[in-house]
């Protein structure tokens, strides 16, 4: 029997593993729980390595697979099918992969929580949607992926939920995405009822076929999606859930960051490409907005005080050039950065964790520091991760980043420079994290030590974050190939590369040397606005405080009394009264109803002598 | 013919006033006697207008009723008295809404 036909188990084992916890969590004891949680993962890892190797060595060819019919009505027709491609093969093992080494850390992360089966419940239902969503054949059951993953990370954000702080972080991450998921959902009816069909393949080839370029329908359909992507990926104008979303526990962060949710809509615009291809005004719109938010995310990086808030908006800015490559149809590039960009973020997070578990819960990075001799592995971890993000030469995020830069180059030179900008930043702010964490001087004393649950999957990421840019992807065989030979621009290249370099020249000179002082920088005259605006976050959630939640205040404010109830309530209303006043007729006086009863005999009488 | 029939008429509502009007139990009583006693009368003409017997035959129907009826009604009067030692019908109007 081949491996490739038990497709089908890479996503059911994990949410076996939280069927079996919820039910059953409370009979097993603890090591037993950690075993389900962390093993179901394993184990749907280990399937899809070996799903992948048959792949890889065989013909390469797409596998489809149909387990049976989820709604069949008329001729809509929804299977629950699997597509195995090169791409949702690199997403299987990045969500599978990566999230494997993040429940083993969990595992240690977690350990003193009261709350240890709940966790791994959620963590394995997040994983097990992920996995529907980056499998689905049909967009049908790619949304159903979808919500999954939007109510594994409610509950996961929301995973410490005596703080309310933490429930409302939880409900913003869900409303907010859920904006997207509507204008998605809107997308998907259209696509349904212009082209009569859900399967992805289909329906890129009826797209192709039957649409002209740039004319409204594929417009509308791909800006819809867009709509989608841009909720879940926590892009411009919607990406203020995720620096909140940090209220989870770290793992958690972790694994929304790096191996599922944000790099969801990522995947979707990179699935459905044909469509976008079609649509080159929002292909457009897709490298705007990923420049914007990129330079957006890492100005308000830079001046963060809390660790994870720090890596929250590097985040965005990364996805923000995933975006930039989509949307300049560098679609390889963009699958290229989110693989190394899940290695290096899964590490940051991880470390990130490690300290503030070693920090009994402290986020502030100005309260720590001289971490280097006490956390020697921490510090080599994001050492590694943060050259990584910052794209330093022969690090894995050099070569996706690098790529990425060079083909927007082709596209527009004034996206390019943005995006050599942001690469510049990211320098800036990565390097300052590390700076300020693990030099300088108080070093406090740490406690408690790192178990191996927590060591091993720093150890394995950072050396796939060092190396993971040596790692190929057939993806050749799932986009088509846009841009020849890239090595012409040696001035431009020149750029690329120096920009991270210049950034971490100043964050030497800011944050390790001390030779200028950004504390002064933030406190004069000038500046001060402009540091609160980007601490704000370029002052989003003002903006939606005024622009959405004020009115919507407002307007139930007017309409407490629900005017559709008034309806209702005046029915009832009426009848009541009615009732009062038969009741009231009611007097218990004898000759009052034989007097009524001669009215009425006389009335009837009268009637039948009229007429 | 007329005279016995507006004799019937003005005994009905004669009767009918005496219930709506009186307050007393065995008042109340009486009146509708009268109006039973009325509606008997009217009987009576109209089976000797027509040549029938059916007339009689009603009337006499009706004072077996009108007998029922106040054994049953001096009954009813006699236990209202034992309980409210009055017999206003007025004060009894403790069945309301």
């Amino acid at each position: 029997m081949n491996a490739i036909e038990l497709l089908g188990w890479v996503p059911l084992i994990p949410f076996l593993g939280f069927l079996v916890l919820v039910l059953f969590g409370r009979q097993l004891s603890k090591p037993l729980v950690s075993w389900v949680g962390v093993g179901s993962v394993g184990l749907s890892g280990l399937l899809a390595a070996l799903i992948g190797t048959e792949f890889l060595k065989g013909t390469m060819q797409p596998y489809h697979l149909v387990l049976g019919d989820w709604i069949a009505i008329d001729n809509l027709i929804v299977p629950f099918g699997m597509y195995l491609d090169a791409l949702s093969l690199t997403m299987l093992f990045i969500v599978t992969g990566v999230g494997f080494l993040i429940h083993i850390y969990s595992a240690g992360f977690m350990d003193s929580d009261l709350g240890y089966t709940r966790f791994f419940a959620y963590m394995n239902l997040f994983v097990a949607a992920m996995l529907v969503l980056v499998l689905a054949d049909n967009l049908v059951l790619l949304y159903l992926g979808w919500e999954g993953v939007g109510l594994g990370s409610y509950l996961l954000i929301g995973f410490w939920y005596e703080d309310p702080n933490n429930g409302y972080a939880a409900r913003k991450a869900f409303v907010m995405t859920r904006i997207g998921d509507t204008a998605m959902a809107l997308g998907l009816f259209l696509l349904f009822t212009q082209l009569h069909t859900f399967d992805i393949q289909f329906l890129m080839f009826r797209v192709t076929s039957q649409w002209t370029p740039g004319t409204l329908l594929p417009v509308a359909a791909a800006a819809l999606l867009l709509g989608g992507a841009v909720g879940k990926s926590a892009q411009l104008p919607l990406q203020s859930w995720l620096p909140d979303a940090m209220a989870g526990p770290t793992p958690v962060s972790a694994l929304i960051h790096a191996a599922t949710m944000v790099t969801a809509g990522v995947y979707l615009i990179a699935r459905t490409h044909a469509l976008f291809m079609m649509a080159p005004s929002v292909q457009f719109a897709v490298a705007v907005l990923g420049a914007v938010t990129l330079l957006m995310a890492s100005c308000s990086a830079i001046v963060q005080t809390d660790i994870k808030r720090i890596l929250a908006y590097s985040t965005i800015s990364q996805i923000g050039y995933m975006f930039l490559a989509l949307g300049v149809g560098a679609w390889s590039s963009a699958i290229f950065h989110l693989l190394t960009h899940a290695f290096f973020k899964a590490l940051l997070f991880l470390a990130a964790g490690a300290v503030i578990f070693c920090f009994h819960h402290e986020h502030n990075i100005f309260k720590m520091g001289g971490l280097r001799k006490a956390m020697p592995l921490a510090f080599w971890s994001f050492m590694i991760g943060s050259a990584a993000l910052s794209a330093l030469p022969f690090t894995s995020g050099f070569y996706s980043k690098h790529d990425i830069l060079l083909a927007t180059f082709e596209v527009s030179p004034v996206l390019w420079a943005a995006g050599c900008l942001g690469a510049l930043l990211t320098a800036i702010y990565s390097f300052r994290l590390v700076f300020v964490v693990f030099f300088g001087k108080n070093c406090p004393v740490v406690e408690k030590g790192l178990g191996w649950q927590m060591s091993l999957p720093l150890i394995l990421l950072s050396v796939l974050a060092l190396f993971g840019g040596m790692l190929t992807i057939p993806l050749d065989s799932v986009f088509p190939v846009l841009f020849g030979n890239a090595h012409t621009f040696n001035l431009v290249s020149f750029i690329t590369v120096t920009a991270p370099f210049i950034g971490l020249l100043l964050a030497v000179l800011f944050y390790l040397t001390g030779t200028f002082s950004a504390q002064g920088l933030a406190n004069s005259q000038g500046l001060k606005r402009i540091h609160r605006f980007f601490v704000s976050g370029w002052g989003m959630d003002a903006l939606y405080d005024t622009l959405v939640l004020h009115p919507f205040k407002v307007l139930t404010e007017l309409n407490k009394n629900d005017a559709v109830d008034c309806l209702y309530t005046s029915i009832a209303f009426i009848s009541r009264k009615g009732h009062l006043m038969i009741s009231a007729s009611q007097t218990g006086q004898i000759r009052w109803y034989a007097s009524s009863m001669v009215l009425g005999t006389v009335v009837v009488i009268a009637i039948g002598w009229l007429s | 013919m007329e005279l016995g029939l507006s004799l019937s008429v003005v005994l009905f509502v004669l009767g009918l006033v005496g219930v709506l009007v009186r307050r007393n139990l065995i008042m109340m009583l009486m009146s509708l006697e009268v109006m039973l006693n009325a509606t008997g009368l009217a009987f009576i003409v109209a089976g000797s207008r027509w040549g029938q017997a059916d007339g009689q035959i009603m009337f006499l129907l009706i004072l077996t009723l009108a007998a029922a009826e106040v054994g049953v009604g001096l009954g009813l009067a006699l236990q209202i008295f034992h309980r409210f030692h009055t017999l206003d019908a007025d004060s009894m109007n403790e069945m309301k809404g």
